[in-house]
Order: C-alpha cells, then structure tokens, then sequence
C-alpha cells in the first residue's frame, strides 16, 4: 500500500483534522470575545485553503482506481470534489454570520468553530465513501458535531431541546443505517459497494431487500425526507439561527451526496429495487413539505418544511437514475445551497429595536416600507424557491425535471410540477404579507455588515445574472456525476 | 471432554448469575451478580478461541461498565421497589416478548439449516493472516488496511469529548481554585501573626 499516494489524495481531509486539533489547543488558551474570532477566521481560511486543495479534482473529471486511497476505503473522484467544494462554501458561509449571532448573547466559544470543521470533516468522509464502513464513521462525526452545535445556546430551553431531539432520534436512524448495513454485508459478504454491486444482481433474496430498504430509511432521516421529517421543524426552529442555516445547507449536501453514492454505486444493479422508494419520498416530500408550510407562523419552521420540500425535488433527480438526473441533481443542490443559505441569513438579520431576533411571519408585515433592500432579497428569495422563472431557482428545478421526463418518468415529473404549486403558496404569501400588510414595525433593527454582503452575495447568486453560471456550472455538475457512472 | 465440561459450567453458572441478576432485590447485589455473568461470558468466549473478545469483556464491561453501573446505583436514589412494583402485571407481556424473540432465533435458524437463506461469501478481504493469534489478526487488519478509519473513529472520540465539555462546562464564581504561583510567594509575615493575648481575654484576628 502506497501511504505517500494516499495521504497526496487525502490532503485535504488531512488538512482539516490536522488544523482542526491545532485550533483546538489554540482555542484552549484563548478565551476571549477577540479570541473566538481569530479562531473562526483561521478556521474559515482552512476551509478556503482545502477548497483550493480540491477543485482540481472536480476540473480534472478524477474517477477510477486512480482516485482510490488507504486500500480502497475513500475515493477523490470528481463527484465527491463537487459535494465537498458546496459542503465548504456552505460551512465558510455559516462561520462568517455565526460571531455576530453569538457575541451579542455572550454565548460565543472558540470551540463553535472548531466543532464546524470536524462536521465538515466528516461530511467529506461520507462523499468519499467507497464502502459501508467509512459511510457510517463519516456519518456520525458529522452527527456528532452537528448534535452538539444545536444545542450550542445551552442556556436557552429551545436550543437545549433541539439537540436532545436531534441526538436522540439521529441515533435511533443511525441504529437503523447500521441494521441496514448489516443485512447487506451479511447478503452480500462484503462492504464495499463495487464488490455489493457485483453481489447484488439480478433477483435478490428478501433479506437483501430489506437491507436495502433500512439503508435508504436511514439515510432518508439524514435528508429528512419524508415520511422520517419531523425532527426537522423542531431542530431547525430550536437551534441557533447560525446553526441552523448550517443544517440547512452543508450536512444536507453531504447525505444527499451519499444518498446517490449508495444508491448509483452500491445498489447500481437494484434499480428496480430502491426507484419505488425514491420516487415515493420525493413526491411526499414535495407534498408534505408544501402543505405543511401552510399552517407555519414561525420563519425558521417555514423555511424548514422548505428545505423538506426542496429536498423532494432534488431526489427526483436520483429517481431518474441517469447521469444526466445525478448532473441535474448536482446544479439544484448548488442552487439550492445558495438559495437556502441567503433565506436563513435573511432571518438572522430580522431584528427588534434591541437586537432581539424577530422569527414571526406576522412581525415582519409591511417590512417593505422600511427596510426595502431586506425585503426584496427575501422576495427574491422566496420567488427563486418558488421556481418563479426569471430567476434561478427555476433552472434547478428544470433541469431535475428535463431529466425526469428523458428518462422516461413523465407521470413524475407532471406531478411534481403539480405539487410545487401548492409549494407556491406559502412562498408568495410570505412576499404578500411583507409587501401588502399594515407593517408591524417590528423588525426595524440594524444588521451587521458582514450578514448584509452574505445576502447580497446569495441574492445576486439567484439573480438572473445566475443563468450566466448554468454551463459552466452544468459542465462541471456532468463531469462529476460521470465520475459516478464509471462500471 | 474437558472442554465440554467446562462449557457448561461456565454457562450453568452464567445462567444462574443472569437470573439472580433480576432476582435479587438488592440492586448493589445485581450488579455484583451480573459482573459474575460477564466473567463466565469471558470465559466462554476464551473457550470459543476468541481470547480477544475474551478480555475485552473483562476490561470493559466488568472494569468499566459494571463500576458505572455501580456508582449509578449507589449515588442516584432510586426507589427500586417502585422499579419494580409492575412486575407481575407486566409479566405476560415480557413472556410474550420473550416468546416471540425464541420463535424469531428458532425459525431464523431453522430456516439457515434447511439453506432456505442465502448469505453472501465473505470476499476475503477480512481473513486473518494464517497462523496468527486473534489479537494478531485484528491488530494487523486494524493498523494497516483500516488504519484510516481507525483514526477518524478516534476523531470521533474527540469531537464526543470536546462535545461533552462545551455543554457541560461551566465557570461559575465563588470557587477557591489552586494559585499556586501565588501560594508558593506567599511569606510568612503575610500569613503568621504574633501576638501576646492577656490572660481571660481572646484574640482578635
């Protein structure tokens, strides 16, 4: 075994726990406001810095035997480049809004940083899973990371209950991912998913269904699609609004990048077998995640059964099990990134005169009238995850859609475009209430400057000027889904 | 026949100390008996030929669950009588459980004999190397072919630790901490007081 090759095609993965340990001992003796910050900015640059270490694998199409490292047990390809470049980006974005959030509550800690890097650690370790094993060491360091950032505000009742119904029910659907990876190892006599898809042809045993059947459960929690979704309103509106636009963005990247993993290399030969339940919990998703918006008074709770909502869509894409449906899958995901990131930043900068956080749907009537650059970012948001056309949230629902209908699924298409009708709805009252309601002058508190340019960045991201990134973004998005494909 | 005869006085006894496990109504005596059953469960496993599991049971369920079980019982009050006042109202429905698990391993295992279950060949990549103990073969699996995994579990560890501490950690005032600096440069004349009291009358410090 060539460790030099290994550790050269790890290097960013190394960079990460490495820095993340040093920043860790650093954090130990600073323990100041000005402290934590350096340390989220170091942080950041690290994250930066490994980006840098990655995109080449994305420009060069990597995929094969090339890209394998530590025997077999992770991979560099060009998929796993393009889910870990959305997975920084998104984490980079979630460490710049988190000091202000914090610092004004007294309950910012170096650790919050630190705690991010080794999610993103993790999440680089699931997209580059080549076998069970690693999947599952990658997932729960991710989890762990993640269950501790929730409850982040331990002072705070909400923040403290959302983590405890994050770990407690995240724990009982890694119970379910574990059960699922033992009937598969015990079917198909080994771990790694080239050798499950060589097991695993044809007519396969009842057990190996079911294996196949847990896995997917389980991973669908790690999405929250439905129906294992409803932790995700009460972990989305409990935690800290910085944690959660992380939530929101990068941890969801990761699991649906592994949900096509597993599903394209390990299950490749089952289509028939896992299609029905992807189709199943996208069109629920898309269902469930718009009807259920409707009743919500609570922005976060709103933009939560959003995120179920898009979640539903994106997994159209896998259900097409083509390349171009993973490709199409891939630009939505990196829109959807920006579109979520800039929806959850907007509500962070909702604040009452006193800089109390205002999350009410109510309290932000007629915020047009005073703040109007705020408003209409959130329009544009909501427009742009409406899929309302000029701006780019419909491309990513086009292309998942176009590859549905090339692949054969027209009936799933037609009635996913039915369903995000309903999705429609809330995403325009929102608009309605800002623009058209008596204004409650509720949310008229100044926002810190560096949450203003995230949301100017993602607002201009969604714009029509977006459609100016569809080729190069649609080029890159095929060569890393072909990198998926390779028999 | 040596080997048979110690099997079942290892499980008879395992047996018996599982049951007096439930059975006893001190729960300081339960977790006594249930180290007894972890000790025979060793040594089950020794005489299987995995001395590894072997000694993992010893190490860390008797050394470090069995004592967590210990200090939970004797420092939290927990009324176990009320624990246990249930018992025979719930105790069809534990039988029925009981009864259904026995079925499930009997039909699982009947249904593997009459080769009805097809499992998968293992692809090899997990064999111990010929001729090696057990704690040889998994040492050489676990720092060369997994050592990448190994590590990242033991980030894992850490990411839990550091976890723990962030929630849990708290600096509150009114604690005389250790400055030893501070103790080490104290001198005498700060600290000793001569004085010469009259008689029936006190000090004042």
């Amino acid at each position: 075994m060539d460790f030099v090759q290994s550790f050269r095609l790890a290097a960013p993965e190394v960079l990460f726990s490495l820095s993340g340990l040093i920043l860790l001992l650093a954090s130990a003796w600073t323990r100041s406001d000005r402290g934590a910050r350096v340390i989220t900015w170091l942080t950041i640059a690290v994250l930066v810095i490994g980006g840098a270490m990655i995109a080449p694998a994305l420009a060069n199409g990597a995929a094969g035997p090339d890209t394998l490292a530590f025997s077999a047990l992770f991979t560099a390809s060009a998929f796993a480049a393009f889910a870990k470049l959305l997975i920084i980006a998104a984490a980079a974005a979630s460490l710049v809004i988190a000091p202000a959030y914090f610092q004004r509550l007294g309950a910012y800690r170096n650790e919050y940083p630190v705690l991010v890097l080794f999610a993103v650690l993790g999440m680089c370790l699931m997209v580059s899973s080549t076998n069970l094993l690693s999947l599952y060491i990658g997932l729960e360091l991710n989890s762990l990371a993640a269950y501790v950032l929730a409850a982040f505000l331990r002072n705070d009742d909400r923040s403290a209950e959302a983590g405890l119904k994050y770990f407690v029910l995240g724990s009982l659907a890694s119970g379910i991912l574990l059960f699922g990876i033992s009937l598969t190892y015990g079917f198909a006599g080994t771990i790694g998913y080239d050798g499950i898809a060589a097991a695993l042809t044809g007519k396969i045993s009842t057990g190996a269904v079911f294996g196949l059947v847990f896995v997917f459960a389980g991973l669908a929690f790690k999405i929250s699609a439905v129906p294992f979704h409803m932790w995700t309103p009460d972990v989305y509106e409990g935690s800290p609004t910085p944690v959660t636009t992380f939530f929101a963005s990068a941890p969801k990247v990761a699991a649906l990048a592994l949900t096509v993993i597993v599903a394209i290399e390990a299950f490749g030969n089952q289509i028939a077998a896992w299609q029905p339940i992807v189709v199943f919990a996208a069109l629920a998703s898309i269902v469930i995640g718009a009807l259920g918006a409707i009743g919500q008074t609570n922005l976060k709770r709103l933009l939560a059964y959003s995120s179920i909502n898009n979640v539903g869509f994106l997994l159209i894409g896998l259900a097409a099990a083509t390349p171009q449906g993973v490709a199409g899958m891939l630009v939505y995901l990196a829109i959807y990134t920006a579109m979520t990131i800039g929806g959850f930043v907007a509500v962070l900068m909702l604040k009452d005169a006193d800089g109390n956080p205002v999350e009410s749907l109510a309290d932000i009537a007629g915020l047009s009238r005073h703040r109007k650059v705020l408003a209409a970012c959130i329009a544009m948001i909501m427009f742009s995850l409406a899929g309302i056309p000029p701006l780019f949230g419909f491309w990513g629902k086009f292309v998942v859609f176009q590859a549905a209908v090339e692949a054969g699924h027209i009936w799933l298409a037609a009635i996913g475009i039915a369903a995000s009708v309903i999705g429609a709805f809330y995403y325009l009252k929102v608009v309605k209430v800002m623009y058209f309601d008596e204004p409650a002058m509720k949310a008229v508190g100044h926002s810190d400057w560096m949450h203003q340019a995230l949301l100017g960045l993602c607002a201009v991201a969604i714009s029509p000027l977006g459609y100016l990134l569809t080729k190069p973004l649609g080029a890159l998005a095929a060569t890393a889904a072909g990198a998926l494909f390779i028999p | 026949m040596i080997q048979v005869l110690t099997f079942y006085l290892f499980a008879s006894i395992m047996i018996a100390a599982g049951a007096f496990t439930i059975l006893a109504r001190n729960p300081v005596h339960s977790v006594l008996w249930l180290i007894v059953a972890f000790f025979n469960a060793a040594g089950l496993m020794v005489l299987a030929g995995a001395e590894f599991i072997a000694m993992l049971l010893v190490i860390v369920y008797v050394g470090a669950v069995a004592v967590l079980f210990l200090f939970v019982v004797m420092m939290l009050d927990i009324d176990f009588a009320e624990l246990r006042a249930g018992f025979i109202k719930n105790f069809p429905l534990g039988l029925a459980v009981a009864v259904v698990l026995l079925a499930e391993i009997v039909l699982g295992m009947g249904a593997y004999r009459a080769g009805a279950l097809e499992l998968g060949t293992p692809d090899g990549s997990g064999a111990a190397p010929a001729g090696a103990s057990n704690i040889e073969a998994i040492g050489a699996l676990l720092y060369s072919k997994y050592l990448f995994l190994f590590e990242a579990a033991g980030i894992i560890l850490l990411v839990a630790m550091v976890g723990a501490i962030v929630l849990t950690h708290r600096q509150r005032g009114g604690v005389r901490g250790q400055n030893i600096a501070q103790q080490i440069a104290r001198r005498p004349e700060e600290a000793v007081v001569n004085t010469q009291p009259e008689v029936g009358k006190g000090v004042s410090l």
